[in-house]
């Protein structure tokens, strides 16, 4: 039975992840920011499965924190077998250029925030000699879009990064699973309109589950993003900077 | 396609989600939680207001394993209580037809299943439950604290706040398959001497009836929880999609189709047969088939559900014959006996007699027309109409069967309404 730790719980796909696996863990732990919401799927989670189950309050956006946090996770769990990254934000990207401060928060949250726990975990996992880490990405993060670059330039930060340490882990036996959902239908999403891309949060966890015990290293969830991103990269600088996407 | 199952109705709603118990709901006095809206008219339709989608609200709280009692969120559906409870050897007490229901849904309309004359409806097994109210804030009801309020929501349409959460007792069973009985019969008053025949014995009954045949022939399935195999998971294969662009065009559903449909169907199930069915097919033999009601086209269709007393039941002999005089009937219509045992709710649909439920694709004047004869004709022998199938009736026929209508009005959320509300209010 692994031992499972899921940062940013309380989101859409972490909760849909966690329905899907946690009858097959023997131990989850889970960390997000509000205490009341990590106090409700915390007794969801125990109640769906025989797990020991944890929750530790964190604000992940402070870096400052992660190190004690990732430590004492790692004391307490004995093992983490495989850990989640899951939370973000989507900025207002109208806002961001009127408020630079307010990007840079966005920024640190999607992206710095991010990479410092994932260099935290590799640094346990390459301690223990095995783990699986899975970040959350977005297709987003495959080229800078007008309406949504400051969300997508984060996110390619991140990706930059899992694709580096994914090579310098592989020599620890530790897996690095780049996630990178298209359109989801989650809370952070509720005021978006929802057409035919869209996919549920159900599906994707689904696809998580597979990516990660077939130790994938990209996983475009649903599967068509791959295409729609490789049209998407493809189209040249000076045609793309006249488009609205 | 429309905003609730009969696909009859294009709302002016606002929509805005919630998926914390703590969430505070939109100020607006003009609000109306739902769930899985598989209501087929407008009782989960608020035009002109806000609708508090609940399906998010989506998260067990406790499972009291060694009892059989199940708190959860008010958005948990039917299918995750039993995919998590059936294993473990437990099972829900009164199930309605689709297991997409949500809990909440389930009480605010005090659902009915196969075993009615057995134990009664949803109403009776809910030991309390959380309401949000616009001035009051939370508060629990059961059937000692807030009483009142307890039987106000129970068949209220939520009219009476937003429910945050249910706790139900369940019922044990030791084994996840059904033993059931399927026995053909040749017309209404053989039905009748069946269901009193059967009820003694058997647990859940429930029979269809070809409403295009004027003979009145149909299959009667009586089945008990069954006495062999294990405990295993509910769900059997994979649901299949019925693709959204049948719901675009025109219905796949007309005399031919439906003649043969039925004529096979009452064919295949020729003279009596017993066998062994999984839970999923005997109580939710459609939920294979995802967004069946698509294959009703754009227009949608209607449900008419009523029940007349059995001192009246001849009544439905009448309704069956205009039915399959008009040749507007759909598919097999769903014909069964309800007990005595009444649930605390205050408008409750569920009383003792004779039910009938069955489609009518949407043709305009033509439908509304034969459905408010039926109508007549059903409140005339003092049955009722089941509000959560309803797009149609009018208010006096609501006050006529519903005789504690205005002892409930006092209950409802300042805040609340809906768009059957303000159609059967209004007249």
């Amino acid at each position: 039975m692994k031992n499972l730790l899921v940062l940013g719980a309380t989101s859409g796909i972490a909760r849909a992840y966690l329905d899907l696996v946690a009858s097959d863990c023997g131990s989850i732990t889970l960390v997000a920011r509000d205490a009341e919401k990590l106090k409700q799927l915390e007794s969801h989670v125990a109640t769906i499965s025989d797990a020991t189950v944890h929750v530790v309050f964190s604000d992940l956006a402070s870096v400052n924190g992660h190190r004690e946090l990732i430590e004492n996770l790692a004391g307490k769990a004995g093992k983490i077998d495989c850990a989640l990254i899951a939370y973000g934000v989507l900025p207002d990207q109208s806002q961001c250029l009127d408020d630079p401060d307010y990007a840079m928060n966005q920024f640190n949250l999607n992206g710095s925030s991010t990479i410092s726990l994932s260099l935290h975990l590799a640094k346990v996992m390459k301690r223990q000699g095995s783990g699986t880490l899975a970040v959350i990405g977005s297709v987003a993060g495959d080229r800078g879009r007008r309406s949504n670059y400051l969300y997508g330039s984060a996110k390619s930060a991140v990706e930059s990064f899992l694709a580096g340490l994914r090579s310098d882990m592989a020599q620890h036996n530790v897996h690095v699973l780049t996630i990178k959902p298209g359109f989801v239908d989650t809370p952070m999403t509720s005021d978006i309109k929802k057409g035919a891309l869209w996919a549920s949060a159900d599906k994707v966890a689904r696809d998580i589950d597979l990516a990660i015990t077939k130790k994938k290293n990209i996983l475009y969830t649903p599967w068509f993003w791959r295409y729609i991103m490789l049209v998407i990269k493809s189209i040249p600088e000076f045609i793309f900077k006249k488009l609205p996407l | 396609m429309g905003d609730s199952w009969g696909n009859l109705h294009r709302a002016n709603q606002s929509r805005t989600d919630i998926c914390w118990r703590d969430t505070a709901l939109p100020a607006n006095d003009k609000l109306l939680t739902v769930g899985n809206r598989r209501s087929y008219g407008d009782v989960c339709i608020n035009d002109g207001g806000v609708i508090v989608n609940a399906t998010g609200l989506n998260k067990f709280i406790q499972f009291d394993a060694q009892n059989g009692i199940l708190r959860c969120e008010s958005g948990v559906t039917l299918w995750q209580v039993l995919k998590l409870v059936v294993p473990m050897g437990w099972f829900l007490p009164v199930t309605p037809g689709t297991g997409f229901v949500t809990l909440g849904g389930a009480v605010a309309n005090d659902v009915h299943g196969k075993n009615h004359h057995a134990v009664g409806s949803f109403g009776c097994f809910v030991r309390s439950f959380g309401l949000r109210r616009s001035v009051e804030g939370d508060m629990t009801c059961s059937q000692v604290e807030n009483q009142q309020m307890f039987a106000a929501t129970i068949g209220g349409l939520g009219l009476t706040g937003t429910i945050t959460w249910v706790e139900l007792s369940l019922k044990k069973i030791s084994h996840s398959s059904m033993a059931v009985e399927s026995i053909a019969y040749e017309n209404y008053a053989e039905f009748l001497a069946l269901s009193e025949d059967s009820e003694k014995s058997h647990e859940y009954c429930v029979s269809w009836i070809d409403c295009l045949n004027t003979s009145g022939r149909g299959v009667f399935f009586r089945a008990t929880h069954g006495q062999q195999g294990s405990l295993d998971d509910p769900v059997g294969t994979g649901a299949r999609s019925v693709p959204a662009i049948v719901g675009t065009g025109f219905p796949l559903v007309n005399q031919l189709s439906l003649r043969l449909f039925n004529y096979f169907y009452i064919r295949s199930h020729e003279g009596t047969r017993d066998y062994s069915e999984t839970i999923a097919k005997f109580f939710y033999p459609l939920d294979s088939l995802l967004n069946w009601n698509r294959i009703y086209g754009r227009k949608g269709f209607y449900q008419f559900q009523c029940v007349v007393p059995f001192d009246n039941a001849d009544v439905l002999k009448k309704v069956l014959k205009k039915i399959s005089n008009e040749k507007q009937g759909s598919f097999l219509s769903v014909l069964k006996t309800m007990g005595d045992i009444t649930s605390p709710a205050m408008l409750s649909f569920c009383r003792p007699g004779v039910t009938l439920a069955l489609d009518f694709p949407n043709r305009g004047a033509r439908t509304t027309k034969l459905l408010s004869a039926l109508e007549t004709m059903a409140v005339e022998a003092g049955g009722a109409i089941y509000p959560a199938k309803d797009a149609t009736m009018t208010g006096e026929t609501f006050e006529k069967s519903f005789p504690r209508v205005s002892e409930f009005t006092d209950y409802i959320d300042p805040s609340y309404t809906s768009s059957f509300w303000q159609r059967v209010k209004s007249a």
